[in-house]
């Protein structure tokens, strides 16, 4: 370990060693092989972002951040949450890093850590997941209405007027399909959950 | 006869379901046999990864690990959505480059008695196996109504060209493959700059502010470039920029109307298959006008080349011959 | 091979820490003491550096008190350090052949990480050498006279500045150029950084002194075909494309071409920007002078019909009936000095070369802004007229990327400087710079940099994401948006420009591979050719009388292409001067007895080495061709071949040697 190293930030307070290796933490979660650590602070990813403008920091930022420990930081930023997945970064980014999937690592630490901000992502995909769990298919009624209901009962009346259409023109199911072996994949979820990735 | 493995995902039953009647209403002329994988489950969209790795990939895994068993004649794994098809692309390219990776999720996979081994199925995209296996040459054969006239912005979305790990796209950010398709059916394609750009993804559902801004971009793009419609080969992006394009417009104070469906619904059409059929009535934003284009007019007349023009300013670059993963080269004219 | 066995001496070196921290080195030096003294050791020494003079003193005292009549060195390379360990035992007086070298440095303490496995096969190696170095002979070294001629391949500047130090030495080169002039980039370009200096008011006078010394032949529009033979002796066919003018009796006036009715596009010299004739000289400057009537685009040659330049020309130089020519020289040193391509822009796809009119390359910048290019040096958009308000110049593209090259192609963060200060100075536009590092560490070039920040060039730092034409807003309409994230802000934005300028990288000659297998020489992985010694020896290769010079081995700035091309005459000139050449005496020989005059091994000596006697029926080998290689060795039915240093006793005495301690 690096001579214990203090980083003193605005509020945060010393930094502790085991943030300094933030870095490598985050690696070894992502799937793949991340190239985390090769990252030139080019800023391509935070320039190719649509959704840059709603980011607290740009992805370019968060490495600089994981990189220097900065732990609560990173994982109350609001930008894994706005990251829409479109790997515009990712083919761009030079040093080929892995950007789109650190994002995912990041919500799950965040989700793990409880510090994320704003509560409608991540209850958004654990709604998601619930349905999957339980029908081994998603389910757009039964995920639009619940996650509405609680996260958005203002938005619902303007979004009448669509939701009954996707209805009528029977783009949307009353009924969830479910698939047949429940039981199987009920097994081999229980049992990834019980695995972590580590090299 | 073209065979495949056949994933559908979850929303060909639903939000997408012009793209599922169409597709079927077009399988026959393009000799396409489709075998669904028995008993799949959902990919876990964009959901499941954000809340735990190693569940998220076994997940798809299940899927490929279904595949594999069932090769049947075909170890091609067909997908027509973005978002399946780069779960499973990304599931099987991963579990190969960090076998750590691949271990934990086939520990998962035995609780349920399956095991997958990287690289046993070929993932593909429906865009890639219509060009690329069945060809233009074919689609072109089976055109009776060509689409002349209607100006088409080809929209990919994101998750298809990109990240591409197998390279079977001519490019990252402006493929060419759907604009082909769409000339071949003979439509006038515009050079649609944002043809990659991403539609929101389920911002709509956790930020829309966010999600209506891009939407908004894109459908105004399409506006600017004078197109007819637009063409999708993602459920998502048919979502997004149909049924929240109210909203949107509401949002912003705009008045966009810009139609957009399925590429299926446009081969069909072309095709000589009913709209109806083809799936047309179940967009929100409608596409009557679009259509109108081509039934009410009659194909139009050859148009007498332009005489060659003395060469104004300074040239331009010849375009980089892009080629398909097919090995054919795409000849631009 | 008598009985008694020959005294040898074993010398460990430690070479510092760098053996010594993987190898036990004291252990490896007791251990030939004493197991292999039977073998014939009588001594065993370890010393801290070896190479050092006292470390080849105590070789040499070895040699003369104990009578050494073999010498084993454990130490590094031969590569490195062979020749000095052989003329250390030479100055005691024992044949150099009669020294090995082990390596035991990059072969074992560099490649392994487990110290006790690496003693013992340090000891392996060690006991292979002493076992074969009894089978050593005295030998003695080839001379062969040099041949005081010499070819340089590629007329930039470069091939240029080496052309002439040689020229000028009183030796005759032959200056071979593709093209039909030479110049090569340079003759591009407006204003050279950091100085500015006009390129064309430097680099007129060295071309026109390369057109004109009575010590070149200059051959331009012209290719190397073949090359055979060895340092000091190449034997190279040159192949003159027809040029459908005759030189004798064209006088360069132009009319030629300014008859002829047909404009292609000039991919070459104005890099796609411009038009030129189908009989022409790509610039005003050219050498030499005369035309290049370029066959697959002329009329004549297409349809039979036209001929107009012959008609005008005055002194009836055109020759439609002229045909390629092929010219066989002999030269005893080889420079090569073919420059580089630049990266193709279009692969960027997301900076929109090639579909965006207004975004340009920095070669096609280039000419525009040079007077004598196809705007008169007026910088304007793709429509040959409109100036632009705002301008944005990329760095990086396609370098430091590993979608595209890996390596900084070193001298586009200075030209893109020059491009500021010239869009400035032209037109007054506001300029904006999107860079990731700025490198620019020559002399005078940071002092440049500072000049163009005083101009009021804005600096955005940051790898600039996607070119655009798709607007967010009526504000953006008929810009070309430049989307980056200003790193230093740690905000994206988004800047409208009306013009695009791409700083792409070099890149090595889309053909470099298969020219430099001619040459038999190799490339990096990245393409570039690889000098002896990327540091000591940056102008030579590891073929002997093979030199490279310029950006063929790599990205650089005019200055240290001129270096390097003097560099590189200087090296030819030490080797004609010293008159001839010592070669390695590591050949083959055959045993005529032996031969059964089967011909297996005839054709496949790559060094043609081989020929036949018909009238005595056996093969025979050119020693002052042979290299050595020992294909022929391998190939020999009857045994008849066997190559000097390399006999079969020797081979199966260090096979036994390496595997004594199994
Ligand atoms: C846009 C741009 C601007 C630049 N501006 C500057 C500047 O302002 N100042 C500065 O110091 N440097 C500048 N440089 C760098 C400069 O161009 C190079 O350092 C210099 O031109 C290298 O010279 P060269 O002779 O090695 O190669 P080249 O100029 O490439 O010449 C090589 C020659 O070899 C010929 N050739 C190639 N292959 C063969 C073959 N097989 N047989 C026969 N002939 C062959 C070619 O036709 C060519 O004539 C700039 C570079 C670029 C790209
Ligand atoms: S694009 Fe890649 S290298 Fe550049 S800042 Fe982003 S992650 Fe780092
Ligand atoms: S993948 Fe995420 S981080 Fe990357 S550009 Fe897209 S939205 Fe931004
Ligand atoms: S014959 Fe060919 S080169 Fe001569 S003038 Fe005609 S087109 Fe030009
Ligand atoms: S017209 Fe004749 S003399 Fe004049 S440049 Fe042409 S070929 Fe040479
Ligand atoms: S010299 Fe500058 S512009 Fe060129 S590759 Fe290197 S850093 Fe980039
Ligand atoms: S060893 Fe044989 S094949 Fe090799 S160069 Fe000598 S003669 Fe030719």
């Amino acid at each position: 370990m690096a001579p214990a190293e203090t980083v003193l930030t605005q509020g945060a307070g010393l930094k502790k060693p085991e943030d300094l290796t933030l870095l490598h933490e985050v690696a070894e979660a992502t799937a793949g092989v991340s190239h985390l650590e090769m990252c030139i602070q080019c800023g391509t990813c935070g320039g190719s972002c649509p959704s840059a403008a709603d980011m607290d920091h740009t992805p370019r930022a968060l490495f600089a951040m994981l990189r220097a420990g900065m732990r609560e930081e990173v994982l109350r930023s609001n930008t894994p949450w706005i990251c829409v997945s479109c790997y515009h970064c990712v083919v761009r980014c030079p040093q080929e890093v892995h950007i789109a999937d650190v994002m995912y690592t990041l919500k799950s630490m965040a989700i793990k850590a409880k510090k994320y901000t704003d509560s409608k992502p991540p209850d958004f995909s654990q709604t998601f997941v619930g349905m999957v769990e339980t029908f081994g298919r998603s389910f757009e009624l039964g995920l639009a209405t619940r996650f509405y209901l609680t996260h958005q009962p203002l938005r619902l009346p303007g979004m009448a007027g669509m939701g009954l259409g996707m209805l009528t023109k029977k783009r949307m199911n009353l009924t969830p399909n479910r698939i047949k072996n429940m039981d199987q994949l009920t097994a081999i979820l229980e049992k990834a959950k019980t695995l972590e990735l580590t090299s | 006869m073209n065979k495949y493995l056949f994933y559908p995902g979850c929303s060909m039953e639903g939000s997408a379901r012009a793209y599922y009647e169409s597709l079927k209403a077009i399988q026959p002329a393009l000799t396409m046999e489709l075998e669904e994988i028995e008993d799949w489950n959902c990919c876990g969209a964009t959901e499941y990864l954000s809340i735990n790795l190693i569940p998220a990939y076994s997940l798809i895994a299940r899927n490929l690990a279904l595949a594999a068993q069932q090769k049947n004649g075909t170890d091609t794994v067909m997908a027509p959505c973005s978002a399946c098809y780069l779960n499973l692309e990304k599931a099987d390219y991963y579990m190969a480059e960090r076998p750590a990776l691949g271990e934990k999720v086939n520990e998962a996979l035995a609780a349920g008695g399956l095991h997958y081994e990287p690289g046993s199925v070929q993932i593909r995209h429906l865009v890639d196996v219509i060009i690329n296996d069945i060809g233009l040459e074919t689609v072109k054969s089976k055109v009776v109504r060509p689409l002349t006239g209607l100006r088409v912005a080809p929209y990919l979305g994101c998750m298809v060209p990109r990240p591409d790990f197998a390279k079977r796209w001519s490019d990252h950010e402006h493929p060419s493959e759907l604009d082909d398709l769409m000339k071949a059916l003979g439509a006038e394609v515009i050079d649609f700059p944002m043809k990659t750009s991403c539609c929101g993804g389920h911002m709509t559902q956790i930020g829309p502010e966010t999600a209506y801004e891009l939407i908004r971009r894109l459908v105004a793009a399409a506006e600017e470039q004078g197109a007819d419609i637009m063409v999708t080969m993602c459920p998502m992006c048919q979502m997004n920029l149909d049924a929240y394009q109210g909203e949107t417009n509401r949002h912003f104070g705009t008045n966009y109307h810009m139609p957009i469906v399925f590429f299926t619904q446009l081969m069909a059409v072309a095709f000589g298959i009913d709209p109806k059929q083809a799936g047309f009535g179940l967009e929100l934003v409608s596409a009557k006008d679009a259509l109108a284009r081509i039934g009410l007019k009659a194909p139009e007349e050859q148009k007498p080349t332009p005489a060659r023009k003395k060469p104004e300013g300074l040239p331009m670059p010849k375009p980089l011959p892009k080629k398909y993963a097919s090995g054919q080269t795409v000849v631009e004219e | 091979m008598s009985e008694q066995k020959p005294k040898i001496g074993v010398y460990v070196c430690h070479c510092g820490s760098n053996i010594a921290g993987m190898v036990d080195v004291e252990n490896v030096r007791d251990w030939a003491q004493e197991t292999l003294g039977k073998d014939g050791v009588v001594v065993s020494r370890d010393y801290k550096f070896m190479c050092s003079s006292l470390g080849q003193e105590l070789i040499e005292k070895d040699i003369k008190e104990l009578g050494l009549e073999r010498v084993v060195v454990a130490a590094c390379s031969p590569h490195l350090h062979e020749k000095t360990f052989r003329t250390a035992s030479e100055r005691a007086g024992l044949n150099p052949y009669l020294t090995e070298l082990v390596s035991i440095r990059e072969q074992v303490s560099w490649v392994h990480t487990d110290k006790d496995v690496a003693t013992e096969k340090s000891k392996a190696l060690v006991s292979g050498a002493v076992h074969r170095v009894a089978y050593n002979t005295e030998l003695q070294p080839l001379k062969v006279p040099i041949n005081p001629n010499t070819l340089v391949v590629g007329g930039g500047i470069a091939g240029i500045q080496a052309a002439l130090e040689i020229a000028n030495a009183g030796f005759h080169v032959y200056l071979v150029e593709r093209e039909p002039s030479i110049g090569g980039h340079m003759a591009q370009f407006d204003k050279t950084f950091p100085t500015l200096d006009c390129s064309a008011c430097i680099l007129t006078p060295r071309m026109v002194e390369a057109g004109t010394h009575p010590n070149i032949t200059l051959l331009t529009w012209s290719e190397v075909m073949s090359v055979s033979g060895y340092v000091g002796n190449f034997n190279v066919t040159i192949k003159k494309k027809a040029r459908y003018v005759n030189e004798e009796l064209c006088t360069g006036c132009g009319i030629c071409v300014e008859k002829c009715p047909q404009k292609v596009i000039d991919d070459v010299y104005e890099a796609g920007l411009g038009y030129r004739k189908v009989i022409y000289t790509p610039f005003a400057q050219a050498v030499p002078k005369y035309p290049v009537l370029d066959r697959p685009n002329c009329t004549f040659f297409k349809n039979g019909k036209c001929k107009a330049c012959e008609k005008f020309c005055p002194t009836n130089a055109i020759d439609f009936t002229q045909e390629d020519q092929y010219l066989n020289v002999e030269v005893g040193n080889i420079i090569l000095a073919t420059g580089y391509d630049l990266f193709d822009a279009r692969r960027v796809t997301n900076y929109g070369y090639g579909r965006l009119p207004n975004v340009f390359t920095s070669l096609e910048f280039e000419r525009m802004s040079n007077a004598a290019g196809p705007t008169g040096g007026e910088i304007t958009l793709r429509d040959g007229k409109t100036k632009p308000e705002t301008v944005g110049i990329i760095h990086c593209v396609g370098s430091r990327d590993k979608n595209f090259n890996n390596y900084c192609s070193s001298i586009c963060c200075m030209q893109s400087l020059k491009f500021a200060h010239l869009v400035k100075e032209r037109t007054g536009a506001t300029v904006y710079e999107f860079y990731i590092d700025m490198r620019t560490p020559m002399k005078a070039y940071d002092e440049f940099y500072q000049r163009v920040l005083e101009e009021g060039t804005l600096f955005v730092r940051g790898k600039v994401a996607e070119v655009t034409n798709a607007t967010h807003g009526p504000h953006e309409k008929g810009k070309l948006i430049i989307q980056v994230e200003d790193t230093l802000v740690g905000k994206q934005r988004r800047i409208p420009v009306d013009m695009v300028i791409l700083s792409v990288g070099m890149e090595p000659r889309h053909d470099a591979k298969q020219v430099g297998q001619m040459f038999g020489i190799s490339c990096s992985s990245d393409g570039w050719y690889i000098e002896r010694h990327p540091k000591l020896d940056p102008v030579t290769t590891m073929t002997e009388g093979i030199l490279i010079a310029g950006c063929a081995s790599g990205p650089k700035d005019i200055p240290a292409s001129v270096a390097q091309g003097a560099a590189a005459a200087a090296r030819v000139l030490d080797k004609i001067l010293q008159k001839e050449v010592e070669l390695e005496p590591i050949r083959a020989t055959v045993d005529e007895a032996k031969c059964s005059g089967c011909r297996i091994c005839n054709n496949l000596c790559p060094f043609n080495a081989i020929s036949f006697l018909d009238d005595l029926a056996v093969t025979r080998i050119n020693p002052a061709l042979c290299q050595g290689c020992g294909t022929c060795v391998a190939a020999c039915p009857a045994g008849a071949i066997s190559g000097t240093g390399f006999s079969n006793e020797q081979i199966f005495a260090q096979i036994e040697g390496l595997l004594m301690g199994v």
